[in-house]
């Protein structure tokens, strides 16, 4: 059962990695990344960790890519790409050199870090328990214990960007009568 | 095995035995009985809404089809089934066949987490015993709960944002990208008041919810406060894009809204959608204030209705509650103009989010206060005061940012 759904699961994450790289229309390539985040829910949820697979769903499928969508369809680049030209020429190269490394880097990881994967922490509560709360319960407890400071400043970072954006995407009052004149 | 059951359908007695046919079985029924009744209220509905609404206007409304008109729904889906299905030909195939299915299938998903009935008197927990088994008068109830309903909800969008970004015309387009901004910015009000359900009944299990709401006094409605309740139930309505947030489908701006280029059953799929939200919400609204299936009951006197067994009132409770909820949506509809967009935005960034947090953080802190055993008089006023301070720096920033914006000029 576990490994039916796994498999399921890794054939949404796999297609829909598929279809953001490779599809033409950034529409379909972002309804593709969709998909993929959607197979890492359901694994979230066979790993028992339902407040992730929910997280997920609410931050990244309905927010992340919701805006996503909203920058191509307000910036009109809805049409399909032509990929033969290539502004940049040493990109392709260097993506490919970057994501075998990226590669060669998960697969020792994993290798190096299987043993300690088998093995299951030792405060762990499984939904087993009873306790319908668990799992929201030890998440609350080491983010705002253990990781409080990590979390603020991640929550500080997170402002800075959005102040830095309004400041930059500001016109300057004399920048905005020189379009004027100009136009 | 029964691990994954668990973490997909939830602390449910059902399970206990591992899986077996007869629970399997119940599983199925249970999908099924959902199905058909999202489906009949969904067609109750529009008949309800239509009658309702000619009511207020001094007409009479659908008559001709049925005892009452009741069964018009019915005759408008068999004759939009006949319809021609066009496809513009600037149409994105794949997505334009795709959007009104992204539409239609959360509304049902998240009706899956309603508790429709059962017993939660005597603190029974809404168990109920079928065939055997214990089980709950609901399809799943896992342990994230209400945050379903919100993950659910956020995914409605994409049905209506595709519908008109694929439509490949110029007004559709415009009635989705009001619609995504609208829900994306509505959703974080909505998520804020829920917090503050969530934090003074300690679960996140609609079951857990409904179970410790078990007097009128212990309702959340008045546990939270009531600023939670209005938060939420404005914010939802924006959610559904119903009157008066409903510039999705402002008809004298954009001619139909997103779903001008649609026609026949992929149409119906979205009216149909639509509808059943607004059911679905209602439901959540009656779920998460106003105790669900449970009885009115003040003290220790309960409302009783006589004859009828405990786990079957449970259902006729959570119907009357709903049906308020959707009379008022209707109320709104017939009474209400609809916003400017301007106005929507500001409702939902200057107030709604900043009130609903503003009242979070006071609930936290009477939380907290009751926890470590401080002094409420001394807490409550110092938290009261702290946010009336935040409110006053916020209107010294809108002043500020309406003066530039003033001086400046439009921002594109």
């Amino acid at each position: 059962m576990e490994l039916f759904v796994f498999i399921c699961a890794a054939a949404m994450v796999l297609a829909g990695a598929l279809g953001v790289v490779l599809r033409s229309n950034p529409v379909h390539a972002a309804l593709s990344l969709v998909l993929t985040l959607f197979g890492i829910a359901v694994m979230f949820v066979s790993q028992q960790a339902e407040f992730l697979a929910a997280v997920q769903v609410v931050v990244y499928a309905g927010a992340i890519v919701v805006l996503f969508l909203f920058v191509i369809m307000l910036l009109g680049v809805d049409r399909a790409e032509n990929l033969e030209t290539e502004p940049l020429g040493i990109q392709r190269p260097l993506a490919i050199i970057l994501s075998i490394g990226f590669v060669a880097l998960l697969v020792t990881t994993i290798v190096q870090g299987r043993d300690s994967l088998n093995m299951r922490g030792d405060g762990l509560i499984t939904a087993d328990s009873g306790d319908h709360d668990a799992n929201i319960r030890q998440i609350a407890r080491s983010i705002f214990s253990n990781y409080v400071v990590a979390f603020e400043v991640t929550s500080v970072l997170l402002i800075v960007a959005v102040v830095g954006t309004v400041v930059l995407a500001r016109k300057r009052k004399s920048e905005k009568d020189l379009t004027v004149v100009s136009a | 095995m029964i691990a994954i059951t668990r973490s997909l359908l939830g602390i449910d007695p059902l399970f206990d035995g591992g899986l077996l046919w007869t629970p399997l079985f119940i599983v199925i029924l249970k999908v099924l009985v959902v199905f058909v009744i999202g489906l009949v209220a969904t067609m109750l509905m529009v008949w309800f809404e239509r009658k309702a609404i000619a009511g207020m206007q001094n007409r009479i409304g659908p008559n001709k089809a049925g005892p009452f008109g009741l069964l018009q729904t019915l005759a408008d889906g068999i004759k939009l089934f006949f319809k021609e299905d066009l496809l513009p030909e600037r149409a994105d195939r794949l997505v334009f066949r795709l959007a009104p299915y992204l539409s239609f299938v959360p509304a049902f998903l998240a009706f899956a987490i309603i508790p429709l009935g059962g017993d939660y008197r005597d603190g029974n927990g809404g168990v109920v015993t079928w065939f055997g088994h214990q089980t709950r008068v609901q399809l799943a109830d896992p342990p994230i709960g209400v945050l379903f309903a919100l993950a659910i909800s956020s995914i409605a969008v994409y049905g209506i944002m595709l519908a008109g970004w694929s439509s490949g015309s110029k007004y559709p387009l415009l009635g989705s990208v009001r619609a995504s901004a609208q829900m994306v910015s509505y959703e974080a009000a909505l998520g804020l008041s829920l917090a503050a359900v969530i934090l003074v009944t300690g679960t996140l299990s609609t079951s857990g919810i409904v179970g410790s709401q078990s007097s009128l006094g212990s309702w959340n409605i008045v546990a939270t406060g009531v600023i939670p309740f209005i938060i939420f139930l404005i914010s939802a309505t924006a959610e559904l894009n119903r009157p008066p947030f409903d510039l999705v489908e402002a008809e004298q701006e954009l001619v139909g809204g997103f779903n001008t280029e649609y026609s026949s059953i992929r149409f119906s799929l979205f009216f149909l959608a639509e509808f059943m939200n607004t059911i679905t919400m209602s439901a959540v609204i009656v779920t998460l204030f106003f105790g669900g299936p449970q009885p009115i009951s003040i003290g220790n006197t309960t409302l009783d209705i006589p004859l009828i067994n405990n786990s079957l009132e449970g259902s006729i409770w959570l119907i009357a509650k709903v049906l308020v909820f959707l009379y008022i949506y209707i109320w709104f509809r017939a009474s209400l103009p609809r916003f400017r967009y301007d106005q929507l935005m500001d409702l939902g960034w200057k107030f709604l989010i900043p009130a609903s947090l503003g009242w979070f953080m006071l609930l936290a802190a009477q939380r907290l206060a009751d926890n470590e055993n401080w002094d409420q008089l001394i807490v409550m006023p110092l938290s009261i005061a702290v946010i009336l301070v935040c409110f006053i720096f916020m209107q010294l920033a809108f002043r500020a940012s309406s003066k530039n914006r003033e001086s400046e000029g439009a921002a594109f």
